[in-house]
């Protein structure tokens, strides 16, 4: 693994998220009410919708086209067929730290 | 030998002493008694009667000078006490040196006075004993006088005077009155109640001075700079344990006179009671604690055991036409549980407070005929799990083993008011069931009972129940979503009559089974939050869907549209160039006019947006919340100003409704329509409100569609003058916003409520008030330009990161 400090926590509104640019599209990053961090693909696999703008409730996050839901720990949507690719990322001194070698597998996959 | 007792102060509780002192063994003791008042003892708490004009002093002295010859008290009244010796045990007065046996202190308690500049000016005074009384009696209609305290003492002084026609003013630094006896739902009733008296109630005032002529009080100066002119200023703050004395002569002091259980001080032979004790860490201003007190130390006296325990006290204000009870402790805290119970048309609130099935507390107003019952099972603890969900009606409904809502309602008597709104009474829904209205729609077309603001629905339902048995189902009601099971007229009843103010308060009270809730509750619940408490609750930025969010609608491709506002329609050169600037600098692939007359940018980037409302900003264009439920556009004909037929300036009307809603939240989107005559150019008829205007004033109509549904609007009234026209809308959009489920248009909302009960409430002037009142209080907070604020914030608006080249790698 090779984590990336990608910016302060606290610049993640809780129960919202913030996107990050890859030169692969862009990966949302999420925290929850509970102040827990995730990483996921932006992108909802139905309509491609920006899910860094969706409604995060629990551990999840409401795609803001057409309110498909997924669980942020495993990508996989609620009910339908379709998934988002997830990421890790942790939490150190009060910066996001994304894990850049799963980022740049996806890159060579 | 009598033992030499030797009492310091004539008071209610040293008095009370005497009393049980010569009643149980009126030869044990050669009684003395001090006061530095002229007069021996009174009933202190009966003084508010007395300036109310309902009493008079003779009619509240407790003992005279009989009294005291008769029981062999010698009296040293207007003697100050100047020392005390109590290794020799003597003690000197002004008039001369007396040796004790036994001494007691009822040394009471001082008012105490703010030292704000002034105070020592003449005409300020505290409300403690006649004289203070007799100041305020001497106030008539043509006085002003300012009380500086909101408790109990403060308001009985300030409804004494009010009944004797002064102008009374009371002055609280609090933000509701009486707070350490009642919660804000009941304190609200009393200031209603109390300006109903004539009485002007200012809360969360601050006294800064006091101003005088010539060394007498002139007025009372605010922090904000309001000047309060009066002849009088009465301060009604607390009082102090007066301890004096006792410290000079040694005895342990803290807040008051340091006593244990038996009233005894740090001194064997020396004793205190009343006001001026501190026990246990408590000092006490309520007469039953006193009393209690005194019967202790009286038994001490003789000898036999007792002890004095703090007790859960209760409260009532001796103030005409305001019932008001409170008892126990009913702050609100973990693993309490609150049961309330509002008329708001007969100005009730009862409210109990339980923990581990036990009442804890009670706060009552407008009705506290059951309060010494409820107070009898606070102090017995008596555990309420078995009559719990009746508890709150009282005794009457507590008779059989099945003490359930059912029953409760068939206990209910015929003229009991089951829907407040229309005021249907049981009487007569039960009669319409007997005639064939089985279900709670036949019930509503036929009675109106449940027809209006629903609270009653399930009481309605119940008495369907209880009259039909088993041929009425209960009607599964639809919850909001998956995350509880209430609907969204249950949840928005109870955040008001709950006063449940935060989401965690929602979740945690209403049970929701999800953290937070999701994508569809989290909206309404917050919008639900912010229209009924605009002050207490701040909009949560995070529960709203991504459009208000970030304050433009993002499209299918993930980029933004961007409306500026234009007032009823109206633009100018240079908010045209502006736009056109703007559409140049950031690339904007679509310039649209839209239906509401405005012109729409489509095709901005996310990253973009703060920057475009800045420069937007400038050219004096605010957001036109495109993108919200909430006021959309106000879409106008030109009217007076350039149309033959116009017969009313209908674009400044269309302005000003405009520029009144804007920036308020709804429960869903609201268009706005004024045509300048029936021709209606403005196709003011398919909106949600629309005007036309005619010759004799203005037809407003509500309830139109023209989206998934096309409908017509229908006449809310007609009115004569343009003011009238805003009032009546404003009033509309805030009931609207008070009682519509989220994402019910207005139509859909009119279509359950009723357009008769609209237009009664709107037609109701008073209500008419409150209405817009509580409208402008929310804009407040609401009535300005979420652009101007976010393109401060322009950072939130780009990536948190960007790794391309990181990746790239």
């Amino acid at each position: 693994m090779s984590w990336i400090d990608i910016g302060p926590v606290a610049d993640i509104p809780l129960r919202g998220a913030r996107k990050i640019k890859t030169a692969l599209g862009c990966v949302a990053v999420f925290r929850t009410g509970e102040d827990e961090v995730f990483a996921a693909s932006d992108s909802c696999p139905h309509k491609g919708g920006p899910l860094s703008e969706g409604i995060v409730h629990g551990q999840s996050v409401t795609c803001p086209l057409h309110n498909w839901v997924f669980d942020l720990n495993t990508g996989q949507a609620r009910g339908e067929e379709g998934a988002i690719a997830t990421y890790p990322v942790r939490v150190a001194a009060g910066r996001v730290l994304i894990d850049g070698a799963k980022l740049r597998h996806r890159s060579a996959a | 030998m009598k033992e030499k007792l030797v009492i310091i102060g004539a008071g209610m509780a040293s008095g009370r002493v005497i009393e049980h002192l010569v009643e149980a063994a009126p030869d044990a003791f050669d009684i003395t008694l001090f006061n530095a008042e002229p007069r021996g003892n009174y009933n202190r708490i009966m003084l508010s009667p007395v300036l109310a004009g309902d009493q008079t002093y003779a009619d509240i002295v407790t003992h005279d000078d009989d009294w005291y010859a008769q029981h062999g008290v010698t009296c040293r009244f207007g003697e100050r006490v100047v020392g005390i010796d109590r290794d020799q045990k003597v003690i000197t007065g002004e008039k001369g040196a007396l040796p004790y046996d036994k001494l007691v202190f009822g040394t009471g308690s001082n008012p105490f006075i703010i030292p704000l500049p002034g105070h020592d000016l003449d005409g300020v005074i505290a409300y403690r004993d006649l004289e203070d009384t007799e100041r305020m009696m001497e106030m008539g209609p043509d006085n002003k006088v300012v009380v500086i305290g909101g408790g109990l003492l403060g308001l009985e002084a300030a409804a004494g005077m009010a009944a004797r026609g002064v102008d009374v003013t009371v002055v609280h630094i609090m933000g509701h009155l009486m707070e350490r006896q009642l919660d804000e739902a009941a304190g609200y009733l009393l200031k209603k109640s109390l300006e109903g008296k004539g009485i002007t109630v200012k809360l969360q005032a601050n006294s800064k001075e006091i101003l005088g002529d010539d060394g007498r009080v002139r007025a009372l100066m605010l922090d904000d700079g309001t000047e309060l002119p009066c002849d009088l200023l009465v301060m009604a703050v607390g009082i102090r344990p007066n301890v004096a004395l006792a410290q000079e002569a040694g005895l342990a002091v803290g807040k008051g006179i340091h006593v244990d259980d038996q009233m005894c001080t740090s001194d064997a032979d020396v004793f205190a009671v009343g006001e001026c004790v501190e026990h246990d860490g408590a000092i006490f201003g309520l007469v039953a604690p006193l009393y209690d007190q005194a019967k202790v130390l009286a038994q001490t006296l003789l000898g036999s055991e007792a002890a004095f325990k703090q007790k859960t006290l209760s409260t009532k204000l001796k103030v005409t036409g305001c019932d008001l009870f409170s008892a126990g402790d009913f702050a609100e805290g973990e693993g309490r549980e609150d049961i309330v119970l509002r008329d708001p048309a007969k100005g009730i609130y009862k409210r109990l407070v339980i923990e581990e099935d036990v009442l804890v507390g009670a706060v009552m107003y407008g009705d506290t005929a059951d309060s010494n019952w409820f107070f009898q099972l606070i102090k017995d603890a008596t555990p309420i799990d078995e009559m719990r969900e009746t508890l709150i009606f009282g005794p009457a409904f507590q008779g059989g083993d099945t003490a359930d809502p059912l029953s409760a309602v068939a206990a209910l008597p015929l003229d009991a008011e089951i829907c407040g709104c229309n005021g249907i009474c049981k009487g007569t829904i039960a009669d319409a069931i007997a005639r064939g209205a089985t279900d709670l729609g036949a019930v509503k077309a036929t009675t109106k009972a449940s027809a209006s603001c629903g609270t009653c629905t399930g009481l309605v339902e119940q008495l369907l129940q209880v009259t039909l048995g088993d041929a009425f189902e209960m009607p599964a009601a639809q919850p909001i979503c998956g995350c509880c099971d209430l609907t969204h007229e249950d949840v928005r009843r109870l955040i008001k009559s709950q006063e449940l103010k935060s989401q965690d308060a929602v979740w945690q009270e209403l049970g929701w089974t999800t953290r937070n809730g999701c994508h569809v509750c989290r909206p309404a619940v917050n919008f639900y939050l912010l229209a009924d408490w605009p002050l207490e609750y701040q909009d949560d930025p995070q529960s709203r869907f991504v459009n208000e969010r970030k304050h433009a609608n993002i499209q299918k491709d993930g980029t933004f549209s961007v409306v500026p506002r234009m007032w009823g329609g109206i633009t100018n050169p240079t908010e045209l160039r502006a736009i056109a600037d703007a559409a140049d600098k950031y690339n904007v692939p679509t310039v649209k006019v839209t239906g509401g007359q405005r012109i729409d940018l489509l095709g901005v980037k996310g990253e973009d947006l703060p920057f475009i409302w800045a420069d937007l900003n400038k050219a004096g264009l605010v957001s036109g919340h495109a993108y919200s439920k909430g006021l959309r556009t106000v879409k106008t004909c030109v009217g007076t100003d350039h149309c033959r037929f116009g017969t009313q300036d209908s674009t400044g009307l269309g302005i000003k409704l405009e520029q009144a809603l804007w920036g308020s939240w709804t429960p869903h989107k609201v268009k706005l329509g004024v045509s300048g005559c029936p021709r209606n150019c403005a196709e003011a008829t398919c909106k949600d409100v629309g005007i036309i205007c005619v010759d004799s004033g203005y037809q407003v109509g509500v309830a139109g569609a023209a989206g998934m549904d096309v409908k017509e609007t229908e006449r809310l009234c007609d009115v004569a003058t343009e003011q009238e026209a805003i009032d009546v809308t404003v009033a509309f959009v805030q009931l609207y916003r008070e009682n519509a489920k989220y994402l019910d248009r207005p139509y859909k909302w009119v279509a359950k409520v009723g357009l008769d009960w609209v237009q009664a409430r709107i037609a109701d002037l008073d209500e008419r008030a409150r209405l817009i009142e509580a409208f402008e209080l929310s804009q407040s907070i609401y009535r300005k330009d979420p652009w101007a604020e976010h393109a401060k914030e322009a950072a939130r608006y780009q990536p948190l990161a960007d790794l391309t080249l990181e990746a790239a790698e």
